[in-house]
């Protein structure tokens, strides 16, 4: 049972160096004022220990200089950490554009993996080294929570909405993946594993197996199944707006506001159309809430990317 | 250490136990009636202290099941479902029945009054009303736990409360509801008391830090409160109605329920331990015999902890999806918050450079205190900080930290403060020999317990997990040996606590030589607390010298 054992985690992600680092410098700052604290503690509580049952000490009220100097200097040098902390949480919250994205969906209680390229996986999650890779991440019932603890990295999945993540692979090798936020009875076997491969192997395993179709030809059929195409259609005079190019690009809305076009809105779009009315066109499209699942709805997210997207 | 005190010397017993055998609120009647109707606070605290007792130790079983379970890796005691029950009922005890009720509603409403010169709190039959609300409350969650229990979480988080749980969420939500009415009264109870019922000559600033601790602590209650209250009656609503708040199914979302939910659950911590604090300044300035360092600063460090808990609810939110920018804030106020903790450990600490140091059992409990809260609030910075937290949120580090507070912090001034009143609550002593030991073994079993829990955190086991990869077993075996310790501290001081009552040696009216109102009235004291009002004239701890030291007293 204890071939295993350790008490550091693994370190496969260009983040996890720098989190470790922030830890050792916080576990550095703890222990220094903890050991003061302590070393306060023992020695007074020896030196002047009670050596008779009439001694009463001489009483010291306070000194101001002195309740200055515990609260400014600690403060001050947590707030170095907070700064650091603070920088590398937006780093970590923040993908590169040039992210490698795969889709995943959770659900009680398995891991959906889709990638852009075909493959779908459950439970596991086969990455390359050395390339960023974005994770759209949506839940099909309750909040989950992706969390490598390799990469010193996690999410929240919550329902009704995208969250991302984004991490750099660093070392080839078969790491935890838990989910961390509770979601019911099997919430402790919502667990799998991320492989991360040097980009030669990823590259035969992409290719390697069935495949299937890419998320975008998947979304496109299902565009014409559900009937998208018929107003979508990108025909002149047709009753909705033209996706060409939409994604990422801004939309005039009805109410005079412009936003932009990105996962979120679309989502919105297909699930919830009334609530954001492009300029120009009539609140006649039916609502997709409870019709199509997140996978579903992925995939046409997808499609729509591929019909060309605008750069922010 | 040798001339520590066991028994209170003879000259101390004649000061006000010459009218022995005299009335007192104990013996003023027996009859259940006089127990169960009556309005003095004291039996009031009594009667809190047999309630949050009897859900400590039920709370305490769903742990044992709990650590027993994850001796092994595998799920091989109970059912999935069944552990996620155990935890869920486990939090839910020790929060809401045990950790916010227990220092103020026992020591908070035994003491108070009598430690302002006051006959009883300002609202005597509100207050029994708080007892059998709260009584009402918990035997609902009890009765939810007997039919089934509830596998939430004590967090209850949506959608999966409000839809997808098929456990008796409402059941249990409504005692939670219910409870907090019972908090809420008391917490104005202590405020109209502490603000217009002190003796004459106690001025604000005269006031044991206990006071303050609870005055602060009141403020949450009453302005916190409502809104747990108010978030728990909409989930029971879209459980029932399916009216859409939170499930966004039903056009609700999710995140409103955690903003509403640690709106109030993160001030709740500070209503667990700021009246820790205030028991830790009172037992370290008995102990060692000298006034408070820097009294103005613990004081008011306790009103700042009131006012900032309310800003820093989001910290629980850092991986949630809440705004990076939101959670920058949050990250600063959080750190901002462990400043008046941090002054107040300071000051407990200078409190005994130079003091007349000694030993017994309630010190024993404080220094255990000042040592695991020290550590449990250092943790908290590494919560605190933003890319930290992304690690280790939801992780047994986690778990750690707030047992480090809650448990490390709270029940060791809980214990300390029981300890410490014992002899004026009861008229006895408990046998001191017993209460260092048991002392000693709840610090140990303690830090055996929670701190492998944080080398698993980091290691990345999540928290809520019924089964666990194999590499995490032995810090999982060595955390459920120290609980093994920890469950026998425990059950020590029931035990000679209970013997004392019918066996321990009588106690004075001033068994430890301490300053305050509380000790200048006869253990037990009578159903007034005092035969005539006092009068105060001095500051709180005035520790005068019997006779004059070898040196000249300094100007600081």
């Amino acid at each position: 049972m204890d071939k295993d054992f350790h008490i550091f985690p693994d370190r496969a992600s260009t983040l996890a160096g720098q989190v470790d680092t922030l830890y050792y410098v916080l576990t550095g700052l703890s222990v220094f004022f903890a050991a003061l604290i302590f070393f306060l503690i023992y020695l007074f509580a020896v030196r002047y220990r009670r050596r008779s049952e009439d001694e009463v000490p001489r009483q010291i009220p306070g000194l101001l200089q002195l309740e200055l100097a515990w609260s400014v200097i600690p403060f001050g040098m947590s707030l170095v950490v907070f700064f650091w902390g603070a920088k590398l949480y937006f780093e970590t919250y923040t993908p590169p554009d040039d992210a490698l994205e795969i889709y995943v969906v959770g659900k009680q209680w398995m891991w959906h993996i889709q990638h852009p390229s075909g493959p779908r996986e459950i439970n596991q999650l086969h990455v390359p080294t050395g390339r960023p890779v974005k994770l759209i991440m949506a839940s099909e019932d309750v909040l989950h929570s992706f969390f490598i603890p390799a990469f010193r990295l996690k999410k929240d999945v919550v329902p009704g909405r995208y969250a991302t993540m984004w991490f750099e692979a660093t070392k080839p090798g078969i790491y935890h993946l838990f989910c961390a936020e509770y979601c019911g009875t099997k919430h402790s076997q919502m667990i799998g594993s991320v492989v991360v491969m040097e980009p030669i192997q990823y590259q035969r395993w992409l290719s390697g197996g069935d495949s299937g179709e890419t998320p975008a030809v998947a979304g496109e059929k299902k565009f014409q199944q559900l009937g998208c195409i018929t107003c979508h259609g990108d025909k002149p005079g047709s009753r909705g707006p033209s996706l060409k190019g939409v994604f990422g690009a801004p939309v005039q809305l009805q109410n005079g506001d412009v936003v932009t076009a990105n996962e979120d809105y679309i989502r919105e779009s297909i699930l919830n159309p009334h609530r954001k009315i492009t300029a120009g066109y009539t609140p006649i499209m039916p609502t997709y809430q409870g019709q199509i699942s997140e996978v579903v709805l992925l995939q046409i997210m997808a499609y729509i990317k591929s019909l060309g997207t605008t750069q922010k | 250490m040798a001339t520590a005190v066991f028994t209170p010397k003879p000259h101390q017993l004649a000061d006000e136990e010459d009218q022995r055998p005299r009335k007192n609120y104990i013996n003023v009647a027996f009859t259940a009636k006089s127990w169960l109707l009556t309005v003095d606070h004291k039996r009031i605290a009594i009667l809190y202290l047999i309630g949050v007792t009897l859900f400590f130790f039920v709370g305490g079983f769903f742990a044992v099941l709990i650590r027993l379970e994850l001796i092994t890796p595998a799920g091989d005691l109970m059912q999935s479902e069944t552990y996620n029950k155990m935890f869920t009922m486990h939090g839910i005890m020790m929060v809401f029945f045990f950790l916010i009720p227990s220092i103020p509603a026992i020591l908070g409403n035994f003491l108070i009054p009598i430690m302002i010169g006051a006959r009883d709190l300002a609202f005597p039959r509100l207050n029994l009303l708080s007892w059998y609300v709260y009584m009402i409350g918990g035997v609902f969650t009890f009765a939810a736990a007997l039919l089934g229990g509830v596998d939430t979480g004590w967090t209850f988080y949506t959608p999966y409360s409000s839809t997808y749980s098929n456990t008796n969420v409402v059941l249990t939500a409504l005692g939670v509801f219910i409870t907090g009415f019972s908090s809420i009264l008391t917490g104005l109870n202590f405020i109209v008391t502490i603000h217009k019922m002190r003796a004459p000559g106690l001025t604000w600033f005269r006031l044991p830090l206990f006071i303050w601790a609870h005055y602060a602590t009141s403020l949450i209650q009453v302005l916190g409160t409502p809104v747990i209250t108010a978030a728990i009656f909409l989930v029971a609503l879209e459980r029932i109605f399916h009216i859409g708040i939170f499930d966004p199914k039903l056009g609700g979302d999710p995140i409103l329920f955690q903003h509403l939910f640690w709106f109030y659950s993160h001030p709740a911590v500070y209503i667990m331990i700021l009246p820790a604090m205030g028991v830790i300044s009172e037992l370290i300035t008995c102990f060692s015999k000298k006034k408070v360092f820097g009294y103005s600063f613990i004081a008011f460090s306790s009103i700042a902890i009131a006012v900032i808990s309310f800003l820093v609810w989001g910290h629980h939110m850092f991986t949630s999806g809440q705004s990076i920018y939101a959670g920058m804030v949050f990250s600063f106020l959080s750190f901002l918050v462990a400043v008046p903790s941090a002054i107040k450990v300071f000051n407990w600490t200078a409190t005994l450079y130079k003091g007349s140091v000694s030993y017994q059992a309630p010190m024993l409990y404080a220094i255990g205190f000042l040592g695991l809260f020290t550590i449990g609030g250092l943790t908290g910075l590494f919560l605190a900080t933003l890319a930290v937290d992304v690690h280790v949120h939801d992780t047994y580090f986690i778990i750690a930290h707030f047992h480090y507070i809650m448990v490390g912090g709270t029940i060791m001034a809980y214990l300390g403060g029981i300890h410490f009143w014992w002899p004026k609550m009861t008229g006895r002593l408990y046998p001191e020999g017993w209460a260092r030991f048991a002392a000693l073994v709840v610090f140990v079993g303690f830090n055996l317990t929670f701190f492998p829990q944080f080398v698993l955190g980091y290691l990345g086991m999540p928290r809520r997990y019924h089964v666990y990869p194999d590499e995490f077993q032995v810090l999982n075996v060595m955390s459920t040996a120290g609980a093994s310790i920890l469950g026998v501290g425990y059950l020590i001081p029931l035990i000679y606590l209970i013997w004392s009552l019918r066996y321990g040696q009588l106690a004075s009216a001033n068994p430890w030589n301490a300053t305050g109102l509380e000790w200048k009235t006869p253990s037990p004291p009578p159903t007034e607390n005092f035969a005539k009002t006092p009068i105060v004239t001095e500051e709180a701890y005035e520790y005068t010298p019997l006779r004059p030291q070898g040196q000249e007293a300094e100007v600081v």
